[in-house]
């Protein structure tokens, strides 16, 4: 298959050799955006990005600017913005390349939504792991406050603008935007409940707008061409394109940013150039570790929010995994859900005990110790787990049994019955399971 | 005696003015006090509760709570491998296999040379380097057993790629 020829806005100047440096960066018509937003009046601004259609690229798929919208103007107290880079969904690494590559790409966005939003202090939260990504930043930022880009008065405008780079240290739920501010604030990384949702009060109480990295490196691209013009990519409901981290049996893994009106094929076999040897595609994650999984019957599946949601997963947070014919799904399920019981922060029953058990169960029935009343057993376990979480993180958890046990329960049965894989890649080892437990 | 330099205290104190409440800074001191000192021991945690002006027992709750904070003195080479579903796909475990036996240690262990200490991690957000590590958390991607080989090879003799972790300070 050829490679479809693909419209390129975050990675457009991805080639080109040291763009990490703020000479380079500007030499390339960088921070004209800035230049442009601070032309604006902030309510002008916000209603172009509004009319981009840019919508969140950490998860949700929340509309950018109807977000900033919910700020009140003139709360009495600091606003803030928290940049959400904890980049942790298993699957998932383009934020970690729009960090460590193009930083200025995306401190010009975070100025334009502070701008915007009427922000003076903006928290960059990079996860701990992220350490030459944290590097990147920090000199990145030096160089943009020498430059004037940001400090006491960006680009001479009289706007002050303060960005404080903040290091996490290791925890997959500090990704959740509720957590992420618990954690900010020197705390463990527990969610919270909403409302009050961050935009009224958040950091410190204070009103707070969450963005994912990926969304704020969108914005200098929509003021430089305009929002009619990026509201030209996508579909109706899925503007512009989008960054999808392709994994696992593939010849060609790689971060690929693509416009929305693409499928999953173009994804796998255009850009990925196929299955690694040639092998049977048997199952696609589509949105990282948290969305249901697919098949090899899913590869027109566009790959805009609408067209995924509609095939029974989500789009989540980009990251696309893919699994070939020799591939154990329930090695495969198993380890998601270590990663997830791991990962649970404890702090409600439900998930903290419901993705142990899981767990447990996918243990046993992997290691050939199974009973068929254990495929009941993990279902009812699901519907015990999901909507009764406290946060997002329980229900996501379910997604890789559910769509498992829906696609794949052929495997299940198969090693309850016979107690031993008929898959070569992730058959029971006990060397293979995870220590921790 | 003071485990945290003058120094290190100054530097600490620099980032609490960073935040609007001083607290925010907790995670960044606790890093700064790792990659001095090699690991949080007790009486470490002990002065950074001090100087946040916090119970002790808060500081613990943390250090358990985050997983990059080391409870007990590691290896100057801290390996990480990735055990998340796309490394997985891409043969992490049997690169972890590989390592325990080279380094005659388990997961979570340290040689007894303290050398090298062996640890399994979540997604590195590199999944498109699969199967991927980190030494001491800097990144190696698409990594094989003859790589590593290679690699252990290299810290053996100093790493400018790769600096080391001090020399953990007594328990
Ligand atoms: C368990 C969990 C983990 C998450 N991890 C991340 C993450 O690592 N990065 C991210 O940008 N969003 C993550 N999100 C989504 C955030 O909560 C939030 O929706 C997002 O940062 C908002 O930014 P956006 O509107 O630009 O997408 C996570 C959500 C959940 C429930
Ligand atoms: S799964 Fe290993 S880096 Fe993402």
């Amino acid at each position: 298959m050829k490679v479809k020829e693909q419209q390129q806005i975050l990675f457009k100047s991805r080639q080109i050799e040291n763009i990490g440096e703020l000479d380079v960066y500007a030499q390339h018509g960088g921070y004209e955006g800035l230049k442009r937003a601070l032309a604006m009046k902030p309510d002008d601004l916000i209603e172009l990005v509004k009319a981009s259609g840019l919508r969140g690229r950490g998860g949700a798929g929340f509309p950018t600017g109807m977000k900033w919208s919910f700020v009140p103007k003139t709360p009495g107290k600091p606003k803030y913005l928290c940049v959400n880079c904890d980049e942790s969904e298993p699957g998932t690494c383009k934020d970690r390349e729009l960090v460590e590559e193009q930083p200025h790409q995306l401190i010009e966005g975070i100025a334009i939504c502070c701008w915007a939003v009427g922000i003076e202090t903006a928290f960059l939260y990079i996860r701990g792991e992220m350490l030459e990504g944290y590097l990147a930043l920090r000199k990145a930022i030096d160089e943009a406050y020498k430059a004037g880009f940001l400090g006491k008065s960006v680009m001479k405008s009289g706007y002050k603008l303060d960005i404080v780079l903040h290091r996490g240290a290791g925890a997959y739920i500090c990704g959740e935007e509720s957590a992420l501010l618990s954690s900010l604030e020197g705390g463990r990384g527990f969610p919270r409940l909403k409302p009050p949702f961050p935009a009224i009060s958040g950091l410190y109480a204070c009103p707070t707008v969450i963005n994912n990295v990926e969304t704020l490196s969108t914005l200098p691209h929509i003021l430089v061409n305009g929002a009619e013009w990026y509201a030209g990519f996508g579909t109706e409901k899925s503007k512009g394109t989008r960054i999808f981290c392709l994994s696992g049996h593939v010849k060609k893994p790689g971060n690929y940013e693509m416009e929305l009106t693409s499928t999953m094929r173009d994804l796998i076999f255009g850009c990925g150039g196929g299955i690694l040897e040639d092998k049977e595609l048997k199952a696609i994650i589509p949105g990282g570790a948290s969305a249901p999984m697919l098949t090899r019957e899913h590869l027109d599946v566009g790959l805009d929010f609408e067209s995924i949601a509609a095939a029974g997963s989500m789009a989540g947070s980009g990251a696309v995994v893919v699994m070939h014919q020799d591939t154990c799904m329930v090695g495969a399920i198993l380890r998601i859900m270590e990663f997830f019981e791991e990962e649970s922060c404890g702090k409600c029953t439900p998930c903290r005990e419901g993705t142990r058990w899981m767990r447990d169960v996918l243990i046993r029935i992997h290691s050939g110790h199974g009973q068929k009343s254990d495929l009941d057993l993990l279902l009812s376990v699901c519907g015990n787990l999901a909507g009764k979480s406290f946060c997002p993180l329980g229900d996501a958890s379910t997604s890789c049994v559910t769509s498992g046990l829906r696609y794949f329960k052929d495997e299940f049965e198969h090693l309850v019955e016979h107690k031993k894989s008929k898959y070569s890649l992730g058959a029971y080892d006990p060397r293979l399971v995870a220590a921790h437990h | 005696m003071s485990l945290l330099t003058p120094a290190l205290q100054d530097e600490i104190r620099q980032m609490m003015a960073r935040y609007p409440k001083p607290r925010s800074a907790i995670l960044g001191a606790l890093h700064r006090v790792q990659e001095e000192l090699g690991w949080l021991s007790p009486e470490a945690q002990a002065e950074v509760a001090a100087l946040f002006d916090m119970p002790a027992g808060e500081v613990d709750s943390l250090v358990t709570f985050y997983y990059m904070y080391f409870r007990k003195p590691m290896g100057r080479y801290v390996i990480k491998v990735c055990r998340s579903i796309s490394c997985y796909l891409r043969g992490s475990d049997q690169l972890r296999c590989h390592l325990q036996d080279k380094l005659g240690i388990q997961r979570g262990e340290t040689t007894a040379d303290g050398m090298f200490s062996l640890v399994e991690g979540e997604c590195l957000a590199a999944c498109d380097g699969a199967p991927a590590v980190q030494i001491n958390d800097r990144f190696v991607e698409n990594v094989t057993s003859e790589m590593l080989d290679g690699l252990l090879e290299e810290l053996r003799k100093g790493s400018s790629r790769f600096p080391a972790w001090p020399e953990p300070c007594k328990p």
